[in-house]
């Protein structure tokens, strides 16, 4: 059940030149959230709307958002310091099932933080793929490779790790590790359909997190609508983000 | 203190706990804000609008944010009026709170059929919505010429066992011509305003951001716009009037009372502050008991106009 907070912010960095992560107290939302759930985000009087953003993180009362600057609202949260508080709508949505610690997560861009708290849940039994769209865009990989069982990363450009995209290190992963239970995916819709793909190849089970331009965050005002294979539309802060790979209509 | 101050109010002969109405679209039929604050606490919901059929809406992006607003572009998602029938109203009525249903049609005998049925299931009002600028059929297009409005009015009336108000559309040149033709079509209250038409393009791709090139704008930004209205059509017509508009405060529910209006609807602030309603409602009951008033009832249309 999702729960409004003021949350103070317990420590603020900046990861590389496009991504801030922000730590923050937020008590019983934090205790509460799973992977693959997201918070819904104040981001100042100016601005109406609140902006969602994954979770990367928890520890106890910790929250650990990680977040690019996309516009005004994500600028504006950048610029927070250690001990401001924020308004925090969350947990919320549907997240990723984790049953089955051997699981292959696959994070792309500002997908790759709720991935970490994914690989965290499994104990050190999960592979990671990263994807990148060069080397000043990395984050996180410390915690990734002590968290994770092997970590694997591609960039666009080659600057860091293999050249390329992650769906191809996804299919050599497969081929490899013949006991993996499942793929859970974060990231850009053509990322996410190509491992969707590379997963429905080998015959894996495929789990997205989805984005969409969002409202209320909470499921009333149903702005934040994807479109699933059955040609209804689902809702992204509600029935997601997580979907069943085989759920979304990926032509839409 | 707020115990001080009588909230109730009444609206076309329906009397609400006090005047604080949720706007329909923007609080679903109520079970996500229900996590929140017992529903209760409100005077009533207008629900997400209702078809004949289930509707899967508009393609997405559906939103867009403005300055001190947003556009969107949601076009009348809802299950069908059936559906709501058998899995949402019982679990609305579980709550003492009154119930209205709005609906949009897109012929006057679609308007008829719902008002048959929702009179008969027991909702306390029906709101007909004849000013949704996201749909093709219907919609705006009653809700823009006198005559078909007043139609679409004389056919809910006729059908409907339970007060009817109208949602009138701004995007009109006079509003209370609009306003006028319901009311001799035999309306009970008029809600206002709807959305304004807006659009917003992303200059990096050329492209509007909303998949459907326009929207409806609400939030803040349009308060102005609806208490002006609010206030032309209360002193243009004898039936009540629930205002709508930007209402982010107690204040702001003040003024539209001033302008006339016998309720106020909240809507976009949920969105940014999911309690928005009742604390609008507990702001407004100290505005009015910091001024000495004892029926919060006694604001409307208690503006002095210059």
């Amino acid at each position: 059940m999702p729960i409004q907070r003021e949350c103070t912010i317990m420590r603020a960095e900046k990861l590389n030149p496009f991504a801030w992560s922000l730590t923050l107290d937020a008590g019983e939302l934090a205790r509460a959230a799973l992977p693959g759930q997201f918070i819904h985000v104040k981001c100042g009087d100016s601005r109406l709307l609140r902006r969602p953003i994954s979770i990367c993180d928890t520890d106890g009362n910790c929250l650990r958002m990680v977040f690019e600057v996309r516009g005004e609202g994500t600028a504006w949260l950048s610029r927070r310091h250690t001990d401001e508080t924020l308004d925090v709508l969350g947990p919320l949505g549907h997240g990723f099932d984790l049953s089955g610690r051997k699981l292959l997560a696959v994070g792309g861009g500002i997908g790759v933080p709720p991935i970490l708290n994914v690989v965290r849940h499994c104990k050190g039994e999960a592979h990671a793929i990263l994807g990148f769209r060069s080397v000043d865009r990395a984050m996180l990989l410390d915690e990734f490779r002590a968290a994770s069982s092997t970590v694997s990363v591609a960039s666009d450009d080659g600057s860091i790790g293999t050249h390329g995209f992650v769906d191809a290190l996804v299919r050599e992963k497969l081929k490899g590790e013949r006991d993996v239970a499942g793929v859970l995916a974060c990231g850009p819709r053509p990322m996410l359909r190509a491992v969707a793909k590379a997963a429905a190849e080998a015959g894996v089970p495929c789990q997205v997190s989805m984005e969409e331009r969002m409202g209320c965050g909470v499921g009333a005002c149903l702005v934040c609508a994807c479109k699933m294979a059955d040609g209804a539309y689902r809702h992204v802060c509600k029935d997601g983000p997580v979907f069943r790979a085989e759920e979304v209509d990926w032509d839409e | 203190m707020n115990n001080a101050v009588d909230l109730s109010v009444t609206l076309a002969g329906v009397t609400l706990k006090n005047p604080i109405v949720v706007a329909s679209g923007t609080f679903g039929f109520g079970r996500e804000y229900g996590q929140f604050y017992d529903l209760a606490e409100l005077g009533a919901i207008c629900v997400k609008g209702l078809t004949v059929l289930r509707r899967e809406g508009n393609p997405p992006p559906r939103i867009a944010e403005t300055p001190m607003g947003i556009l969107n572009s949601v076009g009348l998602q809802n299950p069908g009026v059936d559906a709501f029938l058998a899995h949402e109203l019982p679990e609305l009525r579980r709550h003492d709170v009154k119930i209205i249903a709005n609906i949009s049609g897109s012929t006057p005998e679609e308007y008829g059929d719902m008002c048959e049925k929702l009179s008969e299931a027991g909702v306390d009002m029906i709101e007909v919505n004849i000013s949704c600028p996201n749909v093709k059929a219907g919609g705006l297009a009653y809700g823009t010429r006198p005559e078909l409005a007043a139609e679409v009015t004389a056919i809910a009336k006729k059908h409907a066992a339970v007060p009817v108000m109208v949602k009138l559309s701004p995007n009109v040149t006079d509003i209370t011509e609009i306003a006028r033709a319901v009311e001799d079509a035999g309306a009970d209250a008029v809600s206002l305003i709807n959305t304004l038409l807006g659009m917003r393009i992303d200059v990096a791709s050329h492209r509007p951001i909303l998949r459907q090139n326009m929207g409806g704008l609400s939030g803040p930004a349009v308060l102005p716009v609806a208490v002006r209205m609010v206030w032309q059509v209360a002193r243009a017509v004898k039936i009540p009037v629930l205002g709508m508009g930007g209402v982010m405060t107690g204040a702001d529910a003040a003024e539209l009372m001033l302008a006339g209006a016998a309720a106020v609807a909240v809507g976009t602030a949920c969105f940014a502050d999911p309690y928005a309603p009742v604390r609008v409602r507990d702001e407004l009951a100290r505005l009015a008991s910091g001024q000495g008033i004892s029926r919060v009832s006694e604001l409307t249309g208690a503006v002095q106009p210059w």
